[in-house]
């Protein structure tokens, strides 16, 4: 495989990658790990007041399904693979406030005990993947949540599968800023090859999170307590 | 909540996640979205390696068998972050109640804005 003859140091890696040490400059590195601390601050704040008694156990499963489902790459057109995100999934299931604790939790055990992403990466990894990932995910699914009220079942799936690809393009936005701001590649290189990519993962991505989400719906739509309230009952059956 | 039906929905979410992981040796081991990107805009060598290894690469050390190690991977870390987020979760809500109990005194329902973090009634 191409990246066996790579020069050393560089990890023959294979699942997923996150952004590695080395990538980022320093400096962005640091603004990273400030947006970070500041939305992981706001989120704790947040959950705290809002946390039902249901929300623990599920944050804790959602949070260990989004791991297993990270680890779980999928091909996409010529020798590339993406893998889930899970911002937009983790969202609508515990609220997007708990879902930035879940995802910052699952990227910092993957970058302290899996190296998965780089420690100096860690602020923007959280900040893309994770923070971004379930603000604007499940601002896009509650709007179409609210259209979805009393249509027909097809509407929330549709609605869950855009927000979702949308926060795929969204994070490799970011990324693609971060790297040509860090001069690792600049943008008129890094942006276009990131976005045509992910405009594939993020089909993955969209699949895979309306297919949970309608698993859970039809099992236990009692645990979808996080969006406007008709859109369960509204929803798929 | 009932007991029961808490534990009921630990046991079979942590379930479906470790089935999950039992799938994992079938992941693809292309190049994910940016590590394509990085090796195709010639940027992939200014990645460092970690500074250290704990289950580097998602596979378990010292297992010879990959799938194994993988799997073994993928289940010591779904109990991780599982048991992370849960130690986490509980410690919010004992926190939270703890501030909310503080305040029961005053004769009826705290308001909402103090039943925020343990330390916000202070300030």
């Amino acid at each position: 495989m191409a990246y066996i003859d790579l020069p050393a140091p560089f990890l023959p890696h294979s699942i997923p990658m996150h952004i590695p040490d080395g990538f980022l400059s320093g400096p962005v590195a640091g603004v990273g790990y400030a947006l970070a601390a500041a939305f992981v601050a706001l989120a704790v704040w947040r959950t705290n007041r809002s946390l039902g008694e249901k929300s623990v156990p599920l944050m804790g499963v959602t949070a260990a399904f989004i791991f297993a489902v990270q680890m779980m790459n999928f091909p996409v057109a010529g020798g590339t693979s993406g893998h889930l995100l899970g911002g937009t999934l983790a969202a609508i299931l515990v609220g997007p406030w708990a879902a930035v604790i879940v995802m910052t939790s699952v990227i910092g055990i993957q970058a302290i005990m899996f190296q998965d992403g780089g420690l100096s990466a860690l602020g923007f990894n959280v900040v893309n993947m994770g923070v971004i990932t379930a603000l604007v995910g499940f601002s896009v699914y509650y709007l179409s949540a609210l259209l979805a009220s009393g249509r027909r079942g097809w509407v929330l799936p549709v609605g869950v599968f855009v927000a979702s690809w949308l926060t795929v393009m969204l994070a490799a936005f970011t990324t693609s800023i971060e790297l040509a701001v860090s001069d690792t590649s600049p943008l008129h290189v890094v942006l276009p090859a990131m976005m045509g990519v992910h405009a594939l993962i993020g089909i993955g991505e969209g699949l895979i999170t309306a297919a949970a989400v309608t698993f859970v719906l039809a099992t236990r739509p009692d645990l979808m307590e996080h969006g406007p309230r008709t859109a369960p009952q509204g929803g798929l059956s | 909540m009932s007991k029961k039906s808490y534990f009921v929905l630990l046991l079979v979410g942590l379930g479906i996640a470790l089935l999950v992981t039992l799938f994992s040796p079938l992941a693809s081991s292309e190049p994910d979205g940016l590590e394509r990107v990085a090796e195709d805009e010639a940027f992939i060598d200014k990645g460092k390696a970690a500074p250290y290894e704990v289950i580097a690469d998602y596979a378990f050390p010292w297992v010879d068998n990959e799938d194994a190690a993988t799997v073994l991977a993928g289940v010591v870390g779904v109990l991780v972050v599982a048991a992370f987020v849960l130690a986490l979760g509980l410690g919010f809500k004992a926190l939270s109640r703890r501030s909310s109990q503080a305040t029961r005194g005053q004769g009826h329902r705290p308001p909402p804005s103090s039943r925020g973090l343990a330390g916000e009634r202070e300030s």
